[in-house]
């Protein structure tokens, strides 16, 4: 296998002028985003490169206290992000929720991918660790954001209809099932989408990440497949942990509908 | 059957005392704003008052399960929902909802002929007027079959005529069948002709209460 490239500093330097490229044509068109531009740019190269420095430390004292840590930042980072990112107004229980889900869903398919399917000795190895759990987490954030969005959405826009439910004598549970399941296929049909176009439309990052630094893309795609089917149970089980518990947060002990905040 | 004492509901109801009696058919009237969906809607527990009591059967509702006194005592909206699918599904999710058993096609064709609803049970609901959609939910609730029925505005989407005839024949129901029928009417006439028991509200007080 031919050995990787390493990238010079000129030539890191050369990939900026994408950033200028579009910089010159936001300017010439007097679209206001230029500051957005230049500060994500930024951001992106000193969180990459503290990122860098950080695992390779990692990767060099393994160490099961930091794996957890790195994962434990992870997941505080994620479901802020949810909360921030869904523009409805949530309710503190739902709030709980979400992380409730989010970390639940993502540690059992982490564990499960780690322990049974990769089987990585030893478990807390952060070479494995933390790229996989990365996937998991940040997957499961974009279904359990959308998953949120159509929940709340469809509880309001279907008010009438889960209160006309009730009247007729409907548990909560079976008066919101319409919501709760249009919520859950929403917040996993990305991600089933995304494996139709694999391999065809698009070589995912990490396979290509994999092939770039030697690995037979043999290897990158049995990593690949396996990561994506992880990526899927992780999406699925965060997201219909949500809204099983979620909808559950418009009610009240007396089965009556409760809308807070609105 | 349903007894008030004391009853509160943010600003919208203060209700001193009242008596709905048992197997009567109760008519509540009075100006829109007045109350009368609020108060319907405490009977089944879609809301919970903020103070005083309400008996059903002697029993406070405070101590009766939400959803078991929602199968016996039925709402039927001002705008009830109609669901996607046939006539067929739109009867039976009540049941369904209730958990009650089944009803066979005999017994749904005998409900749209109550509701005058001359339609078969496949067909799509999607196109369904207004005023057929009403009284398919009518049907629906009275295919359940509950011990007291609490309806509000049963017939606002239908023709005077239709109205009369609709609401003769749920009264007709109800005295055969031994029911207690609790109906918020905008209609005067109605009351006056059908009510054993009329009920008037104003400023969210009761303003009257009296045999027909």
């Amino acid at each position: 296998m031919d050995k990787v490239v390493d990238l010079q500093i000129w030539q890191m330097a050369a990939a900026y002028v994408f950033v200028l490229l579009l910089l010159f044509i936001v300017r010439r068109r007097g679209i206001n985003r230029e500051k957005e531009i230049i500060i994500s740019t930024f951001r992106m190269t000193i969180q990459l490169i503290l990122t860098g420095y950080i695992l390779v430390y990692l990767f060099e004292k393994p160490n099961p206290f930091f794996t957890i840590l790195v994962i434990l930042i992870m997941e505080i980072f994620s479901i802020y992000n949810i909360i921030k990112r869904v523009k409805e107004k949530l309710s503190s229980r739902l709030k709980k929720i979400i992380a409730f889900s989010m970390i639940i869903g993502t540690t059992t398919s982490l564990l499960f991918f780690i322990l049974i399917v990769v089987n990585v000795s030893p478990w807390y190895d952060p070479r494995y660790f933390i790229p996989i759990a990365g996937m998991l987490i940040g997957n499961a954030m974009t279904g359990i954001s959308l998953g949120v969005t159509k929940l709340i959405d469809g509880m309001y826009a279907q008010r009438n209809l889960i209160e006309t439910s009730l009247m007729l004598g409907a548990t909560p549970e079976a008066s919101c099932k319409p919501v709760v399941d249009g919520a859950f296929d929403s917040a996993i049909l990305p991600t089933i989408n995304s494996m139709v176009g694999m391999g065809i439309v698009f070589l995912p990052g990490m396979m290509t990440g994999q092939i770039l630094s030697g690995t037979s893309p043999v290897t990158a795609i049995e990593y690949q497949i396996a990561i994506m089917l992880g990526i899927l149970g992780s999406v699925a089980l965060t997201v219909i942990l949500f809204v099983q518990l979620g909808y559950k947060t418009f009610f009240n002990s007396e089965s009556q509908l409760v809308f807070a905040d609105k | 059957m349903f007894f008030i004492k004391n009853v509160r509901y943010k600003s919208i109801l203060d209700i001193e005392n009242l008596i709905i009696p048992d197997h009567k058919i109760t008519c509540i009237v009075g100006e829109s704003g007045s109350g009368k969906t609020t108060l319907l809607k405490l009977f089944n527990k879609m809301i919970s008052s903020d103070g005083g009591e309400i008996l059903y059967n002697e029993q406070s509702l405070a101590n009766i399960n939400a959803i078991t006194l929602r199968r016996k005592v039925v709402m039927l909206s001002q705008n009830p929902s109609i669901f996607k699918g046939s006539i067929r599904d739109n009867l039976l999710i009540g049941l369904k909802f209730a958990e009650k058993s089944l009803a066979a096609d005999d017994k749904l064709y005998e409900i749209l002929k109550m509701v005058h609803l001359n339609k078969g049970l496949d067909e799509d609901t999607e196109n369904m007027s207004g005023g057929e959609k009403q009284r398919l939910a009518l049907g629906r609730v009275l295919l359940l079959d509950p011990e007291c029925f609490l309806l509000d505005e049963p017939s606002s989407a239908l023709d005077e005529d239709t109205e009369h005839l609709i609401i003769e024949k749920i009264v007709q129901y109800s005295k055969a069948n031994n029911k207690t029928l609790i109906m918020v009417t905008h209609s005067k006439k109605a009351a006056d002709t059908f009510a054993d028991y009329i009920v008037e509200m104003r400023n969210g007080r009761v303003i009257s209460q009296r045999e027909v």
